[in-house]
């Protein structure tokens, strides 16, 4: 430890840290731009210039290492004179423009311009001029004068995000930061380049001009999207929400966020809302007040109820919904005697349900992600699925050395070192995990497991085993490919056995923001009473279904047949935020709230309870889901629904869901480990059939900016590039087999229905694969994200104006 | 359909020379080595190049972006036959480089920055060349360095060049 002198304040720290580092524990303001605790030093804005005794001139604080014996001044005449310098000349080329700066207020140019800048300029000069850049939907750089090179941006690119798309090009006057020559900034965290910005260059492009920082209330809440839960600042004004920033939490999200989480606000403001409660009567749609539409609700339950039973009743849910939500529409089904719910509504394999021993979560806490050593990820394209998770991945393997491999049908670039690395079908995947546990038991001198004994151990399942059996914190991790694989089981149960042998952490990485809560609510069908799971519900069509929050078209593993579930009803509910395709197959529309209208609870994926409060009234005449729940629950006369408050929910939730973390675990019970691993998948994706129409296998990830209906209407990032989803990509090798050219599109089959797509090329893509994403509108009226489907060419018309 | 590397084999052959002098994870240290060598070859450096120099030594275009822009002495745009940089730095310039700049833009008819018409002559102002001791300089094609260069001296050695 280093004893040291700031301010006359003794201090003791480690060393290798630095002066502001010493400051900040003491408590002490030292005025900075270019220093951020999360990333490199740079000190090149000189802002923290310090006093520091026997040096000869004043020091960087953010770049001077403590010393023993130490003295600073931060605040003597010789700093402070050091600092008014240093703000002289950042002024000079700084325009004076404050008052129509989006930054304005919230700005540590201005804040420290009060502070340390002269009240007026003595540069008569002209400043210079730099071009504004166009970086794409979400950060906008118009104003680029206003940068004064601290290079934040940059480094956050570099370090952080992984993918350096921001630069500083030219040199002394003529540097200036961009991206490379026609480039965008397309990385899925770009967002926070807005918060690290300490001036009015780059600023959200869907915030902009439209409220001063002065007006807007800033309300806590947590975000909706994936499961990691970031703990967010809501920004409201005349009770519409204008912006979302990342509140600091260590834990969780430290001070990031990602753009799903930051932009897709723009989705609660959609003109698509549905507002007030609407009833079909004779194939029209009319609006209706609360009372008849929860009277007629109830009624037509209560008649199916009577007259085909409660089996014949369902509800789907998204694991969007909140845990007050999830555990009255369950108690609500289960009421009426059906245990036909679920929330896990893109899963397509259930038979390890009764095996699960408890709530599928991270295995760990998410701080310890950046401690492991050893990580192997199977099926995920991990930084769309969970940005911030990834962010933590790529920061274990350049801080920790952590060694990555990956198993995975899609060659997506993880911008991390990525030691092994297999791209297969995702039918292979079952088979290559089963390589690799052979490897391992052949290297750890271990039997065997029969059902893998089989396996044919290439070089490269050899070195993933020595990987992960190498290292002391390992885990592997089940992303959404495997989540929404028809063989999750299987893919589970081998995880498991592979874990058991390395010692790791199987991680369930989830596929919503409440997956976990969904669990701890008890919306499955496996609680008593039992009833239908998702797929079961889709396939095997009910008589009634209450949607909550679902858009089954897009938010169901398969929405050919949800969508022909729908329309064979005889009653649908659909509670959502939106107005969607609902219009054509239900008979009730109730406008329930999204996030921000209601209070609710998310439990992450490391099972964090996290509450939040509604942060501006329901839009129209919106009411909170559990509100609803508990009405339709009286208007049906089920004892339990007698709640006053959601804090009443919550606490019947409490007794339900008594510690989160006793029911968190990972885990297949013997005999479903023994039955997943028995059970072998039929089909094998290879590219078969004739020329005109091949028979491939789909790689059907859901895009990032699909996941939910709150992000699906978020209109700046249906602009981003990851939200250019209309196509099928595929292997060289499959396009020269269906003989595609340019302009060309590619007509796909699978189910009995089909889409017409352009196509490209992704030579990292396992041949006889087509990757067509789902949850998108075109594909709507395919089948499942995984299995077979046909591709054919569809030729462009060469057609010629005589 | 394989990409063709936009330069020669040779020039190829001298990245690789560059590169195999730093460790094999550094292979980013290369860079100034490898746009001299392409621009050697190519005469500038267009999007095209820089980015196949980012590929060849894996790194992200814009860094590779950054070091074009930084020296002067990486062209991003085609240059006229003779690249002229006039050092106008201050021993230079108590040396009597802005009459020669001056002289320089005169007789050949254009500004810094710009080439003239026939393509002959690339003006540019320079920094510093290490050379003050024989202001003012100027420095030809980014490789031969002119010393005392009076108006007197231009002259003789821009006629020369006409002639050429």
């Amino acid at each position: 430890m280093i004893t040291l002198e700031i301010d006359g304040k003794t201090i003791e720290v480690e060393k290798h840290r630095t002066v502001m580092d010493a400051a900040n524990e003491l408590g002490i303001h030292i005025p900075h731009f270019c220093y951020h605790r999360k990333l490199s030093i740079a000190a090149n804005c000189r802002m923290c210039l310090v006093e520091v005794e026997k040096a000869p001139k004043p020091m960087p604080a953010c770049a001077t290492p403590v010393a023993d014996g130490m003295k600073v001044w931060t605040h003597s005449e010789v700093a402070v004179n050091a600092q008014k310098g240093v703000m002289e000349f950042l002024l000079i080329n700084h325009p004076l423009d404050c008052p129509i700066c989006d930054q304005g207020g919230e700005c540590q140019l201005q804040d420290l311009a009060v502070g340390y800048g002269g009240s007026s300029s003595r540069f008569h000069e002209n400043k210079r001029v730099v071009a504004h850049k166009n970086l794409g939907p979400l950060v906008s750089a118009e104003e680029m004068s206003r940068c004064i090179h601290c290079t934040r941006c940059v480094r956050f690119g570099q370090e952080i995000a992984g993918i350096m798309e921001l630069g500083m090009a030219g040199r002394g006057e003529h540097a200036q930061i961009m991206a490379f020559v026609g480039q965008t900034v397309d990385s899925e965290l770009s967002g926070n380049m807005i918060d690290v910005c300490p001036v009015g260059a780059l600023t959200s492009n869907p915030f902009r001009y439209s409220a001063r920082t002065w007006e807007l209330s800033r309300r806590s809440s947590i975000a909706p999207h994936d499961s990691l839960g970031s703990n967010l600042v809501v920004q409201v004004k005349q009770n519409r929400v204008m912006r979302v920033v990342p509140r600091d939490n260590e834990e969780v999200n430290e001070c990031w966020l990602s753009d799903r989480d930051r932009f897709s606000y723009e989705g609660l403001n959609s003109s698509e809302r549905l507002t007030t409660p609407m009833i079909k009567r004779d194939g029209r749609w009319l609006e209706v007040d609360w009372s008849a539409a929860l009277e007629f609700v109830a009624t037509e339950l209560g008649r199916i109820h009577a007259s085909l039973g409660p089996a014949a009743i369902g509800a789907l849910a998204t694991p969007q919904a909140t845990c007050e939500e999830l555990y009255l529409l369950q108690k609500l089904i289960r009421s009426l005697g059906s245990g036909n719910v679920d929330f896990r509504l893109r899963q397509l394999d259930f038979s390890a349900d009764d095996g699960q021993n408890g709530a599928p979560w991270l295995g760990m806490k998410v701080t310890d992600l950046n401690t492991l050593d050893r990580i192997l990820v199977i099926g995920s394209n991990l930084r769309k699925e969970q940005p911030l998770l990834a962010q933590r991945v790529r920061q274990a393997v350049r801080h920790h050395g952590a060694q990555l491999s990956v198993i995975n049908p899609i060659g997506d670039d993880f911008l991390a070192t990525v030691q092994n690395c297999m791209i297969i079908p995702p039918s292979r995947i079952a088979d290559a995990l089963a390589a690799v546990i052979k490897a391992a038991a052949q290297k750890t001198g271990d039997a065997i497991p029969e059902q893998v004994s089989g396996a044919e151990v290439t070089d490269e399942a050899r070195q993933i085993a020595d990987s992960i059996l190498s290292g002391e914190r390992s885990a592997i991790l089940l992303g959404n490919f495997v989540e929404h694989s028809p063989e999750k089981s299987r893919i589970h149960a081998l995880a498991q056995t592979l874990a058991s042998m390395a010692d790791s952490a199987v991680v369930m990485l989830g596929d919503g923001a409440n997956s976990v809560g969904g669990y701890l609510s008890g919306a499955l069908p496996t609680a008593e009473p039992s009833g239908r799971n998702a797929r079961e519900m889709i396939e095997q069509p009910l008589k009634a279904y209450v949607l909550l929050h679902t858009e089954v078209e897009l938010d169901t593993s398969l929405p050919r047949l949800a969508t022909a579930a729908m329309h064979s009803a005889e009653l649908v509910v659909a509670m959502s935020p939106f107005k969607h395709r609902a219009l054509d197959y239900a008979q009730v529309l109730l406008p329930v709230a999204p996030f921000t209208e209601t209070a609710g609870t998310f439990v992450n994926i490391e099972g964090r309870r996290q509450k939040f409060q509604g942060v501006v009234a329901p839009l129209g005449e919106t009411r909170p889901a559990w509100k609803v729940l508990r009405v339709l629950g009286n208007l049906l006369h089920l004892d339990g629904f007698g709640f006053e408050s959601i804090n009443d929910v919550r606490e019947e939730l409490n007794t339900f869901a008594a510690e989160p973390a006793d029911r968190l675990d990972n885990r297949l019970g013997e005999s479903a480990v023994k039955t997943a691993l028995d059970a072998r998948a039929d089909a094998r994706g290879r590219a078969t059939g004739s020329v005109e129409q091949l028979t491939v296998e789909r790689i059907g990830e859901v895009p990032v900016y699909n996941v939910d209906g709150i992000v699906r209407r978020a209109q700046a990032l249906q602009q981003t590039r990851d939200a250019q989803t209309d196509r099928v990509s595929m292997h060289r090798g499959l396009i020269e087999k269906l003989g595609l050219q340019s302009g060309d599109r590619v007509r796909i089959c699978q189910h009995g229905g089909e889409a017409v797509l352009d196509f490209d090329r992704d030579d990292r893509l396992p041949p006889g694969c087509v990757r067509v994403a789902s949850a998108i509108d075109t594909t709507s009226d395919l089948g499942p994200a995984f299995g077979e489907m046909t591709v054919e060419r569809v030729a462009a018309r060469n057609v010629v104006n005589a | 359909m394989t990409v063709t590397a936009p330069v020669s084999p040779e020039a190829l052959a001298s990245i690789d020379k560059a590169v195999v002098k730093y460790p094999a994870d550094r292979k980013q240290s290369a860079v100034m080595a490898a746009l001299t060598i392409v621009q050697d070859e190519k005469g500038f450096l267009s999007t095209e190049t820089i980015e196949f120099v980012a590929g060849y030594l894996q790194m992200p275009p814009i860094a590779v972006w950054e070091v074009a822009t930084f020296y002067g002495m990486y062209n991003l745009e085609k240059t006229g036959r003779y690249k002229i940089t006039i050092c106008t730095n201050l021993p230079c310039a108590l040396r009597g480089a802005e009459a020669a700049a001056e002289h320089l833009q005169k007789k050949l008819e254009i500004g810094f920055n710009q080439t003239s018409a026939d393509g002959r002559f690339t003006l540019k102002e320079g920094e510093c060349m290490g050379a003050c001791a024989d202001a003012p300089v100027c420095l030809v094609n980014d490789k031969k360095m002119m010393s005392f260069m009076t108006p007197e001296k231009l002259d003789e050695f821009i006629d020369g060049l006409w002639n050429q």
